[in-house]
């Protein structure tokens, strides 16, 4: 009952590429997601072919900066604006960019790693 | 005229609730709970309203919503905090964008329990409420300031 | 060329429910363009799995939303399960299923009530409602809530129902559902509901498919998908087949819904007649696998839902993710309100069953 994971890891500079030739296979855009990990943020991007759902993974430092994927899939632009006002997370391009505005929280970047003199 | 009784209106508006309340509250107003045939009538129009509905908590985002909308309710007014949430947060209250109950923002006269608050007890806290406007309503018949008035009066 | 007016919809609004904010830039009675902006109901209750450990936050997941509450706390539980590999008694996801179409019927009534409040027909609006209440009545028998039941578990249910008991729920749906049939013949066939949804916000299936959309919206531009034909629950062993629409406008979208609604009612009673007996819910203990990650879609009244969880070794987990369908289900609404008139924004608005809680968690 449960279904295979499949969870590709893949460099950020080769995001775009990857993300097109699913796009050229036919494959749907589900969902985006970042996690953040002691050694920076780990980076999901799930897509969809006939309900078999394949993971992008992208595991990186906190400081890279990524291309928008929202030119070719342009719904990702409410994926990318979420991880950028919640996370901090640094993405190029975006279609559609509230520049930080789009989910408007107390905290700033609420999910985003802590530096140390935080933690202190 | 003192055998009729007002026919109070309301006006609800969803804090960051989970939708729960929400439909409770239009529950009530709907056939099987019906509080209608009470005149209780719901407006969305806050200059109509005699009686605030908030279910939710209230965050950075919309608490200038809930202070807009209070401000531009007529006197005497009150309001219900429905659900928990509403009263101190909740499940939500450690959650990083929530301020807590509605209470940090505008006075809360009445405040409703329950996850989600049921329809009977969302009918009890609006009778209770109906007391507490009509005491307000005395209190300004005789020429006393209305306890937000006197709020507003302190604050400035 | 007219001037070019922006109107702002919402937070506030009487056809929402929920706040949502839309800025409408109007040429005349056109909407030209649509720039959403979502936060409002934004908690961030993601982050509280730093503070409950994973049994806990089934409560918490159920609390997303108050109207597709059951899936919540079922998808959170089957992401859970899925990362632990355990095996859950057939019986509990018999039950499962069984709730969670009722929560389908209860969802899909309550969203045609809000349409027909939409379009200004009050008293169809009322007659849902209504029997809606019916629905939550066989919810407070079976577990004792109306609107948050709280009866998933991380590894089965917590309540179980008896035989007396399905049946009875099997013939008060059965009851119901020849007045359903009188309600959804006036979205069927009165001139003036037709009048308002026939070719109104029309995408093609190509543009569900570019946009990704969900759920109903995508199975009403004639798209076959349904998370039932592949994610939890017992759909496969009940012959289930969604329903389409090819049209790809609101009535379609409302088509599909009504179809659901008698479905779903066939649905229970094939699981009330397979159920088998046995236990409802397993022991479930230990830690979560460290670095481990389980993604689970689960099919809810509004479309695709996806719970993403991720195990650090100890009882709580590192990230808990839900992707909720209307968060999918916005570009496809903004596409469809480019070119309308005012008039027909709040029909828009309504077809895609918005549920904002849901998406800003």
């Amino acid at each position: 009952m449960y279904t295979k994971q499949n969870f590709i890891n893949i460099e950020p500079a080769d995001l775009f590429n990857r993300v097109q030739d699913m796009k050229a296979e036919g494959y749907r855009l589900v969902q985006i997601c970042c996690t953040t990990l002691k050694s920076g943020f780990e980076v999901l991007y799930s897509f969809d072919l006939d309900g078999e759902l394949v993971s992008l993974r992208l595991d990186m430092p906190a400081n890279t900066e990524i291309d928008s994927i929202s030119k070719i899939y342009w719904p990702a632009f409410i994926y990318e604006n979420e991880m950028k006002d919640l996370f901090g997370l640094k993405i190029r391009h975006i279609e559609l960019d509230f520049g930080g505005h789009f989910f408007r929280v107390a905290e700033e970047t609420p999910w985003a790693p802590k530096t140390k003199a935080e933690v202190e | 005229m003192s055998n009729t009784v007002k026919s109070p209106w309301v006006i609800h508006y969803d804090g960051s609730s989970c939708n729960g309340c929400d439909i409770e509250v239009l529950a009530c107003l709907t056939p099987l709970y019906d509080v209608e045939r009470f005149g209780i009538i719901n407006t969305g129009n806050p200059k109509h309203a005699d009686i605030f509905l908030v279910t939710g908590s209230v965050n950075e985002q919309n608490k200038n919503v809930v202070k807009q909308i209070y401000d531009q309710m007529p006197e005497p007014k009150v309001v219900a905090a429905i659900g928990i949430c509403a009263c101190t947060g909740g499940i939500f209250s450690e959650c990083y964008n929530v301020l807590g109950g509605v209470d940090k923002v505008i006075p809360v006269d009445c405040y409703i329990p329950g996850c989600a608050a049921r329809p009977e007890a969302i009918i009890d806290g609006v009778v209770k409420a109906l007391g507490v406007l009509e005491q307000k309503r005395l209190a300004m018949k005789q020429g006393g300031n209305t306890p937000a008035a006197a709020e507003e009066e302190k604050e400035a | 060329m007219g001037k070019r007016t922006v109107i702002p919809f919402g937070p506030q609004h009487p056809v929402l429910p929920e706040p949502v904010h839309l800025d409408l830039v109007l040429d005349d009675e056109k909407v030209v363009d649509v720039i959403p902006s979502i936060g409002f109901v934004h908690r961030g209750l993601e982050k509280l799995v730093e503070i409950r450990e994973y049994p806990e936050m089934v409560y918490v997941s159920e609390r997303i939303c108050g109207i597709c509450s059951f899936g919540h706390g079922w998808g959170y539980s089957h992401a859970v399960e899925g990362l632990l590999n355990a095996e859950v008694p057939e019986r509990a996801e018999y039950l499962r299923t069984i709730w969670h179409e009722l929560s389908r019927i209860h969802s899909h009534l309550l969203w045609l009530g809000l349409l027909a409040d939409g379009f200004g027909f009050e008293s169809l609006f009322m007659h849902c409602w209504k029997l809606r209440e019916t629905v939550l009545d066989l919810f407070e028998e079976t577990t004792g809530g109306r609107v948050i039941f709280s009866v998933c578990r991380v590894g089965g249910v917590s309540r179980d129902m008896d035989k007396e008991t399905l049946n009875k729920v099997v013939k008060t749906l059965r009851g119901m559902e020849k007045e359903i049939k009188e309600l959804t013949d006036v979205f069927f066939e009165d001139y003036s509901v037709g009048n308002r949804l026939k070719g109104v916000g029309f995408i093609t299936k190509e543009q569900a498919m570019e946009l990704c959309a969900v759920g109903p919206v995508a199975r009403g531009s004639g798209i076959r998908q349904d998370m039932r034909l592949s994610g939890p629950g017992i759909y496969n062993e009940l012959g289930f087949e969604p329903i389409v629409f090819e049209e790809g406008d609101c009535w379609a979208r409302c088509m599909v819904r009504i179809g659901e609604l008698f479905q779903s009612i066939d649905l229970i009673e094939k699981a009330v007649e397979k159920i088998p007996e046995g236990d409802i819910i397993v022991p479930i203990k230990g830690v979560l696998p460290a670095g481990e990650a389980y993604m689970a879609r689960l099919e809810q009244p509004r479309g695709e839902a996806i719970y993403y969880v991720r195990g650090q070794g100890t009882k709580f987990l590192e990230r808990f993710r839900v992707r909720t369908p209307t968060c999918m289900n916005i570009p496809a609404m903004v596409k469809m309100l480019q070119g309308c008139d005012l008039a027909d924004v709040p029909m828009m608005i309504l077809t895609i069953d918005p549920c904002i809680s849901c998406t800003e968690r």
